[in-house]
C-alpha cells in the first residue's frame, strides 16, 4: 500500500479537485477536470486569439533554451577558471555572493530599462537565471576534483591544456551537470515569469496571464500542467543522459 | 641511469603553524633495475620523498638527480602509482591504459594496440571494455601497472599500492609485480609500512624512522627469488627489520 501511494495519490487529488469543483459549481473560481481535459486534447487549437498550447509552449522552450545556453557558455568557462585560478576566485567570489541571492524575477525592471519589452529582456533573464547554479556548480566541481587524478597526468607530462581537457573537465562533469540540471529549472521557471510581464505577446507564461483576463481558469491550470509536464520532460532527459554518460558517479576509487 | 638522492631535505609549515621536518637529509643511491623499498610507519615521510622524486614536490633543501638531469618538476621518466584513486573512472581499462601514450600525441592505433601488449602483460586483456568500478581492487592496480609500463618509463614509483587490498590478492599482486619486473627490468620504488611485504619484494629496504624522517638503515637482501615466507631466512630477515623498527620506535617514544 505505501509502496503503491504514489499512484493512487494523484486519483485521489484529482477525484477531490473534481468533487469540490461540483460543489462550488463555478468555472471562474474552479473549472471541472474535463474542462482542462479537453483544453489539453486540443493542444493545436487556438485559445481566443492567443495561439494554440503547442505554439506557446514551443516559443517558451525555444527562449529557455536559448536563455539557457547563452548562460551555460559563460558560465562553464567561468567556472572552470574560478575553480582553477585561485585569484581570480578571490575577487570574483564577493560578487557572486551578493548577486547569487538575488531571485531572477527581481532583475525583471533592470532588464526592462535595459533591453525594452520584449526576447532581449526575457532571454536576460533567462540568463541570470541559468547563469548562477551553472557557474557555482562548476567552481564547486573543478575545485574538488581528485588530486591523484591531477597528478597522475602530470606525471605522464600532460600540458595544461590537456590537463584541463582529458581530467579536470572530464572529472567535474557530474556536480556541472547538477549545475546544468538546477539552471534549467530555475530557468524554465524564469521564463513563465518573465512571459507574464505586459508587452509580451506569446509563451505559456503569456497565455496563463491572458486567460486570467479573460476569466478561463480551465486555460490556466491546462497551462499549468503543460509548464510542469515539460519542466519534468527536460529533468528526465538530462538525468538519462547522466545516467549513460556519468554512470560512474559515485564509483570512483 | 642511477637515482640519487642528494642531502634531500623537506619541511612543512603545519596548520598549528609549527615547522614539521618531513625528510632530514636523506641520501640514497638508487641503483639502476633495483626493486628498493622504503619501510617506515607512517608519518615518517615516504610519500613525501616519492614525490620529491616524481617531482610532483620540491624539497626545502638538496636535490634529487636521475642519469644526470636534475628533477625540478614533474617527470615522464618516473611513472607513480598511487594506492587509491589511480585510475581515471570516467575511462574504460583500455582507455586508462593508452592515457599517457594519448598526452604524448601518439596516434590512436598505435596506443591502442601497445595498451593491449601492457593489458595482456598484467594478464587482464579480457578487461580492457571494463569501467575501474567493475573491477576489483587488485585488477585496478595492475591496471595501473600496465598505464606506468606503458609509456616506458625508467622508474617505478609505487606509493603502498596493495595497501588496501585483502590479504590473498596482496600476495598474489606481490608476485605478479616481481614477474613484470623480471619482464620488463624497470627500477622500482616501492613504499610499503608491512615488514612482510618489504622482506617479500626488495633487493634492498630502507627502514626509515619518524620525526625527523630519517634513513634508519640500509639493508641489501641477497634472499634468492622466489621467497618463501615461511623458509628458515625469510623468518630471520624479517626478525632482524622488525627489531630494528622496534628499536627505533622505542627511542622515539623518549
Ligand atoms: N602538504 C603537507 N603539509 C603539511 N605537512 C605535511 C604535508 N605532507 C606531509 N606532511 C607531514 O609530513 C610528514 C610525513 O608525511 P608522509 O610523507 O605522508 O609520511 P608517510 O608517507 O611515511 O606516512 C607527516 O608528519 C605529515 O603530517
Ligand atoms: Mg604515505
Amino acid at each position: 500500500m505505501k509502496k503503491n501511494l504514489k499512484y493512487f495519490l494523484p486519483i485521489i487529488v484529482i477525484f477531490c479537485w473534481e468533487v469540490i469543483a461540483i460543489v462550488v459549481n463555478n468555472e471562474f473560481i474552479l473549472p471541472r477536470v474535463e474542462s482542462v481535459l479537453a483544453i489539453l486534447a486540443e493542444p493545436l487549437k487556438d485559445l481566443f486569439g492567443s495561439g494554440s498550447l503547442l505554439e506557446n509552449a514551443y516559443m517558451s522552450i525555444y527562449r529557455v533554451v536559448t536563455g539557457f545556453l547563452l548562460g551555460a557558455c559563460v558560465a562553464i568557462p567561468l567556472g572552470i577558471l574560478m575553480g582553477r585560478v585561485e585569484w581570480l576566485d578571490d575577487a570574483i567570489d564577493p560578487i557572486l555572493q551578493v548577486l547569487r541571492p538575488i531571485p531572477p524575477i527581481a532583475w525583471i525592471p533592470l532588464a526592462l530599462a535595459w533591453f525594452k519589452i520584449g526576447f532581449g529582456s526575457i532571454l536576460f533573464i533567462i540568463f541570470i537565471g541559468a547563469f548562477f547554479p551553472i557557474l557555482v556548480n562548476s567552481i564547486d566541481g573543478v575545485k574538488r576534483v581528485n588530486r591523484t587524478w591531477i597528478e597522475t597526468a602530470q606525471i605522464f607530462g600532460a600540458s595544461n591544456l590537456q590537463l584541463l581537457i582529458k581530467v579536470i573537465v572530464p572529472a567535474a562533469l557530474p556536480t556541472i551537470w547538477t549545475g546544468l540540471r538546477v539552471g534549467f529549472g530555475v530557468a524554465w521557471m524564469s521564463v513563465v515569469a518573465a512571459e507574464m510581464l505586459p508587452g509580451t505577446t506569446s509563451g505559456l507564461g503569456y497565455l496563463i496571464m491572458y486567460a486570467y483576463n479573460f476569466g478561463q481558469i480551465q486555460v490556466i491550470i491546462a497551462g499549468m500542467i503543460v509548464i510542469g509536464l515539460i519542466g519534468l520532460c527536460i529533468d528526465f532527459l538530462l538525468r538519462q543522459v547522466e545516467r549513460r554518460k556519468l554512470h560512474w558517479q559515485g564509483m570512483e576509487r | 641511469m642511477t637515482l640519487k638522492i642528494d642531502h634531500v631535505s623537506r619541511e612543512f609549515v603545519s596548520n598549528a603553524g609549527e615547522l614539521v621536518t618531513a625528510l632530514d637529509n636523506i641520501e640514497l643511491v638508487i641503483e639502476d633495475q633495483e626493486f628498493i623499498c622504503f619501510l617506515g610507519p607512517s608519518g615518517c615521510g615516504k610519500t613525501t620523498l616519492l614525490r620529491i622524486i616524481a617531482g610532483l614536490d620540491t624539497a626545502t633543501s638538496g636535490r634529487v638527480v636521475h642519469d644526470d638531469h636534475e628533477i625540478c618538476a614533474p617527470d615522464p621518466k618516473m611513472a607513480m602509482i598511487f594506492q587509491e584513486y589511480s585510475l581515471y573512472p570516467w575511462r574504460n581499462v583500455l582507455e586508462n591504459v593508452a592515457f599517457g601514450l594519448e598526452l604524448r600525441g601518439i596516434d590512436r592505433d598505435t596506443r591502442i594496440k601497445e595498451a593491449e601488449r601492457y593489458l595482456d602483460l598484467v594478464g587482464l586483456e579480457d578487461f580492457s571494455r571494463s569501467f575501474p568500478y567493475e573491477l576489483s581492487g587488485g585488477m585496478r592496480q595492475r591496471v595501473a601497472v600496465a598505464r606506468a609500463l606503458a609509456v616506458d618509463p625508467a622508474v617505478l614509483l609505487m606509493d603502498e599500492p596493495f595497501g588496501a587490498l585483502d590479504a590473498q590478492s596482496r600476495n598474489m599482486m606481490q608476485k605478479e609485480l616481481l614477474d613484470i619486473w623480471n619482464k620488463t627490468k624497470k627500477t622500482i620504488v616501492f613504499v610499503t609500512h608491512s615488514v612482510d611485504e618489504a622482506v617479500f619484494l626488495a633487493d634492498r629496504i630502507v627502514v626509515f624512522t619518524p620525526r625527523p624522517g630519517r634513513i634508519r638503515e640500509n639493508i641489501p637482501l641477497n634472499l634468492p627469488r622466489p621467497r618463501e615466507r615461511t623458509s628458515a631466512e625469510f623468518a630471520s630477515i624479517r626478525r632482524h627489520v622488525l627489531d630494528l623498527i622496534d628499536e627505533t620506535s622505542k627511542s622515539g617514544k623518549v
